[in-house]
């Protein structure tokens, strides 16, 4: 791998131009890598949602479109939801309409920068790799207030009003939740925390802000059971309601994606990154997250909704008074134990 | 000019524009948005500066906190109804002045004063030096702004909590 | 290399802006987010002396934590006092609020 960067920065050199260009076309293509997985991703989990869901609810689901279980369903979804007319309600603010998209797929998208597909496989260890995604979480909420408050309709201000509450209200468990594993490593970065558990998963010591950490991702996600800012029955799709199309389809995309960065950072910090026995690192690393999408979705079809003031509750009252208590006999443990 | 420097007049071209929208958008949104922008772009200067863990910090609590209270504010106080109202006071013209002349002022002397300094030293990764000084040399401080945020909750729940009727 | 000086002249440009919002805008809210553009531009000063002069050992990043810190305690409680505000006199101009004047 290193013998052929060499060689790619020589071939540039010899040609006298500076070396920001071979950089810069290095990140392009990783970029460009990044965005590749993501789409193909993105669109496996949807239809792998539908079919969960299906299996769930005892029917078939998608079952025509290419074949086989109709495994082309959701390039048809996206197919359909490209061609679609592209409507701006009245009243709206155009500019901060059309912005707050693309501002919540940046933020979904910048957090692949420090997942850790495999031993060399990460875009770029940063050494306050956990850190990164944490801040780079809070800027979504930014982006669904903009997209509640520009669509000019009280629906959409009062799911972006409720999305932002809880969305702020569980990161605090959440980012608690991970400083015991963050303490017991000693480290920020991604690499480092998997390397430190070659011997024994997180999971088990930390068995308690792991769940914690799962209720949490489940809440920044707003996925059910913390549905409430996309209640359909509710407050008719919440915040996206005036959006149609290519803005919805955006939407949509980012809300996989962040389900699927939340589920690596557990598969990274609890559930040993890319460490098993037979099969590739990368493999392996994919299936734990997979799984742990595959509990995301199973939790979606099987509990019911709670509602706002039960959701606060249960992120103010209780997970942040669990999480405290889990950093606080992480430490203590970590201090008796030299 | 090399790369860095680039980047920087960049940033630096960034950061500033957005901090015109800031204080000249007529719509209070778009300030608010201009505002996040500034905080990105303080924050890739930090990058830029080697403090990599306070620019994490920057966007974790400038625009994961800050900046949605002020959303949230500006969606409970705004009137919508209210377009055409002028958003600067008389004093443009006289605090254009002062800001111009303290400006001058201080990059006068950023200029004589500092223009010596040579480039800095090679820098250390400094996360766990910077916990290892807040927890050693500047535990009393760390400590009295925990009271202060504990004061700042209370008062603001205080203040902005509805007038409830005597049952 | 960049000079200290371009960082000391760049947060001078940020502070002076700041000020300037300050100075002039007449929503309260608008007067806190020029507020927090002076912040940030202090904090980018203190920063860049803690990068370029040895000695001061990241005691400018300590600063410019407790004064992100201390930015956030006080937004929460200017808003609420805004809030406060709105209730009361039904609009957030500063100009508009002056029972209290001779």
């Amino acid at each position: 791998m290193e013998k052929s960067m060499e060689r790619f920065y020589a071939a540039f050199a010899a040609l006298g131009v500076p070396s920001i260009v071979p950089q810069l076309i290095l990140m392009l293509v990783v970029a460009s890598l990044v965005i590749l997985f993501i789409s193909v991703s993105v669109m496996f989990m949807i239809w792998w949602e539908r079919k969960i869901s299906a299996h769930i609810q005892v029917r078939y689901g998608p079952m025509r479109v290419g074949g086989w279980h109709g495994w082309a369903q959701s390039i048809a979804d996206g197919i359909k939801l490209l061609i679609k007319e592209d409507v701006i309600p009245a009243g709206a603010d155009k500019l901060v309409f059309a912005l707050a998209p693309m501002v919540v797929f940046a933020a979904a998208l910048a957090a692949y920068v420090i997942i850790p597909f495999g031993p060399n496989l990460i875009v770029r260890d940063l050494n306050i790799g956990v850190l990164f995604y944490i801040s780079i979480s809070s800027l979504t909420v930014v982006g669904i207030i903009m997209a509640g408050w520009s669509s000019n309709n009280k629906y959409s201000v009062l799911g972006a009003l409720r999305s932002a509450a809880q969305a702020v209200s569980y990161e605090v468990p959440l980012v608690v939740s991970i400083l015991g594993v963050i303490m017991t490593v000693g480290s920020l970065s991604m690499i480092q925390i998997v390397e430190a558990q070659q011997r024994i998963w997180f999971v088990i010591p930390q068995f308690v802000g792991f769940l914690i950490y799962l209720t949490a991702a489940l809440a920044e996600c707003n996925r059910l059971p913390f549905d409430i800012p996309e209640a359909e029955s509710e407050l008719v799709a919440g915040f996206h309601v005036e959006y149609s199309g290519m803005r919805f389809a955006i939407f949509f995309l980012a809300e996989y994606a962040n389900m699927f960065t939340v589920a690596a950072i557990a598969t990274t910090l609890f559930l040993g990154g890319w460490h098993g026995p037979l099969l590739p690192p990368w493999l392996w690393f994919l299936i734990k997250t997979y799984f742990i999408i595959f509990v995301m979705m199973w939790l979606r079809w099987t509990l019911a909704r709670l509602r706002v003031d039960q959701l606060m509750n249960l992120g103010w009252k209780v997970l942040l008074p669990l999480a405290f208590l889990n950093m606080g006999i992480t430490g203590l443990v970590l201090v008796l134990l030299g | 000019m090399t790369v860095i420097q680039v980047v920087f007049f960049l940033v630096a071209a960034f950061t500033t524009a957005a901090a015109f929208l800031v204080v000249l958008a007529k719509n209070i949104v778009h300030c608010a948005i201009a505002l996040v922008f500034t905080f990105f772009g303080v924050a890739a200067l930090y990058v830029l500066l080697d403090a990599e863990f306070l620019a994490a910090v920057q966007v974790l609590l400038y625009v994961g906190g800050i900046t949605i209270l002020l959303l949230f504010a500006i969606m409970l106080t705004s009137r919508i109804s209210a377009r055409g109202v002028k958003i600067m006071n008389e004093q443009v013209g006289v605090s254009a002045v002062v800001v111009f002349a303290i400006f001058a002022l201080m990059a006068i002397a950023s200029l004589k004063g500092f223009a010596l300094v040579g480039s800095p030293p090679p820098a250390s990764y400094a996360t766990a030096s910077l916990g290892r000084l807040l927890l050693t040399t500047y535990v009393l401080p760390f400590e009295a702004v925990s009271i202060l945020l504990l004061a700042a909750m209370v008062g603001a729940i205080i203040l902005a909590r509805r007038e409830r009727e005597k049952d | 290399m960049v000079p200290l000086s371009h960082y000391l002249i760049l947060s001078a440009v940020l502070f002076a802006i700041g000020m300037f919002g300050a100075l002039t805008r007449r929503n309260a809210i608008g007067i806190l987010m020029a507020l927090e553009l002076m912040f940030n531009a202090v904090n980018l000063n203190f920063v860049a002396f803690s990068r370029y002069l040895p000695s001061t050992m990241l005691q400018g990043q300590i600063f410019a934590i407790f004064v992100i810190t201390i930015a956030a305690a006080e937004a929460a409680v200017g808003l609420a006092i805004v809030l406060g505000l709105y209730r009361n006199f039904k609009t957030i101009n500063v100009d508009e609020i002056n029972l209290m004047k001779w």
